[in-house]
């Protein structure tokens, strides 16, 4: 099992969802957050003073997903956040241990 | 006149009040709020005192008189329950006949002896301790704010003794307010982190929801101030809605070019720069003259606040000068370049103010004397103020926010 996290633009969450379904992810949690990469912040002007906001506003999403489909949820997520310009976001993908479905303590592949 | 004096009101609070509140950060977001209250609070009391008298009532070309100290006589003209009309420089040679009841013309007056202050409000925005301005609000409306408006509004005023019109407050309240928010914001000194950290607007919602009341509020500001429902106020009503509407566009179009994007916080100055430019001129000029008047105040008022002042470096927090000092003075000179006699002929002057060379220089003579009188006082109240209670809270405070600091009380 993998963890995969995503770091992607607020407004491609939707996209990124229709591009999950479809493989058979049963479920995904987002949070809002903020952060910059290369990206470096952006520049805003409130009558001629110009700010730099170094934090922007990003979507974290997290998928836990069985080894046999990480490629393709990983492709999907690069598919549908992708719009090819700079601050598109980051893909990780880390080892899952133990996985437990708390309603019936089902553990591994079958709590996903 | 009643409905016009409540549109007023409805400026300051709550349109000027959200109009700033929504340019400061989160911090400073009540004390903010709290300053434009308590500016209608402070400034409505010291005009029921004092400042009507002082400003309104006949006395000398220089001051009024006490004869209205606390209200006293307001009533004299009352009689089964209806008030009769009164005049305004009763007793003195150049009696103006007033078609309402004093009640409601002192009320009126009000309302814009609250905007004043509360617009000076702007330019120290998030670092004035509010005890002082509470001291600031009643000494700068008794002596700054009563005898500008006695010298230009009053029948025998010596400013409008020198021909000088202003129709709604170009002068005594724009040009007034925006040169106190220039000297406030030099004097106060830059707020920290003023140039480098991030100041920008906490909810430019409010700022937008502030400056739509201001528009419809300033109808009664520039059409109450013919004096009755007549077609002079329906002229300033339209010239009002024009040069806004002029404003608005020219300042956006203004910083599309300089900064690449049109901004709701540009189009919003834009269109109050608009407004104060049309005040003085709003019951002397005709649409056409409207529209120029509109379309000068966004370009220069943009200039002023966008990049004359981060060049000279003050801080004028929310640009109290340069979008009132700014646009009053725009409007004032403008009004003498613009004014249609028959708008204002009346019949002891059947050709009224008709605009000339020589009235653009009655006007600029007006605009001096206010800049000069106003430049002076303020400074020094400014001066006393700092010298006894102070004028700016501390730096940790100024930090922390002056809504804990100052008021015990934060928005989440």
């Amino acid at each position: 099992m993998k963890l995969i996290t995503a770091i992607i633009k607020p407004f491609k969450l939707d996209d990124v969802r229709e591009a999950l379904t479809p493989l058979g992810v049963q479920g995904l949690t987002v949070t809002e957050i903020k952060g910059f990469g290369r990206q470096k912040g952006q520049t805003e002007i409130y009558r001629g003073a110009e700010y730099q906001v170094s934090f922007l506003p990003k979507v974290k999403i997290e998928i836990a997903v069985a080894d046999s489909i990480v490629d393709e949820v990983v492709e999907a997520v690069l598919n549908a956040a992708r719009t090819g310009k700079i601050g598109d976001g980051k893909i990780f993908v880390s080892p899952l241990d133990r996985v437990i479905r708390i309603r019936t303590g089902e553990t591994g592949d079958g709590a996903l | 006149m009643l409905t016009s004096t409540a549109l007023v009101l409805m400026m300051t609070i709550p349109g000027l009040a959200l109009f700033y509140a929504g340019m400061v950060r989160k911090k400073n977001v009540l004390a903010t709020l709290i300053q434009s209250f308590a500016i209608c609070c402070i400034a409505s009391i010291v005009w029921m005192v004092a400042g009507y008298s002082l400003a309104l009532g006949t006395g000398t070309p220089w001051i009024g008189d006490m004869s209205r100290f606390m209200l006293s006589g307001i009533a004299d003209h009352f009689h089964n329950g209806a008030d009769q009309a009164f005049t305004l420089g009763a007793g003195s040679a150049n009696p103006t006949a007033m078609t309402i009841p004093e009640s409601v013309y002192m009320m009126f007056q009000m309302t814009f002896a609250i905007i004043t202050p509360a617009l000076i409000a702007g330019s120290f925005a998030e670092r004035m301790k509010f005890s002082a301005l509470c001291v600031f609000t009643i000494l700068w409306s008794l002596l700054v704010y009563a005898p500008v408006a006695h010298w230009v509004w009053s029948p025998i005023g010596w400013v409008g003794g020198l021909g000088a019109v202003d129709f709604a407050g170009g002068t005594v309240v724009h040009i007034n307010s925006g040169i106190a928010g220039l000297i406030t914001a030099l004097v106060i000194g830059k707020r920290r982190g003023y140039g480098h950290e991030d100041l920008s607007p906490f909810n430019l919602t409010y700022a937008i929801i502030g400056a739509s009341l201001l528009w419809v509020g300033w109808f009664g500001f520039n059409a109450g101030s013919a004096g009755g429902a007549n077609g002079r106020a329906g002229m300033a009503m339209l010239t009002t809605q024009i040069a806004a509407a002029v404003g608005g566009m020219a300042w956006m179009a203004a910083e599309w070019i300089h900064n690449k994007k049109p901004t709701a916080l540009g189009i919003i100055s834009g269109a109050v720069a608009g407004l104060v430019a049309i005040t003085p001129a709003a019951g002397f000029v005709l649409p056409g003259p409207a529209l120029i008047i509109g379309l000068i105040a966004g370009i220069v008022c943009f200039w002023a606040s966008a990049i004359l002042k981060p060049r000279l470096g003050y801080d004028d927090s929310l640009d109290a000068f340069g979008v009132h000092g700014t646009g009053g003075i725009i409007g004032a000179l403008l009004t003498g370049v613009f004014a249609y006699g028959p708008l204002s002929a009346t019949d002891a002057n059947p050709q009224g103010v008709v605009g000339s060379a020589t009235q653009f220089l009655r006007q600029a003579e007006a605009v001096c004397v206010t800049i000069v009188w106003c430049v002076i006082i303020t400074f020094l109240i400014l001066k006393l103020i700092d010298l006894t209670i102070g004028l700016r809270v501390s730096r940790d405070e100024e930090l922390e926010g002056l809504d804990m600091v100052l008021h015990g009380e934060r928005i989440n």
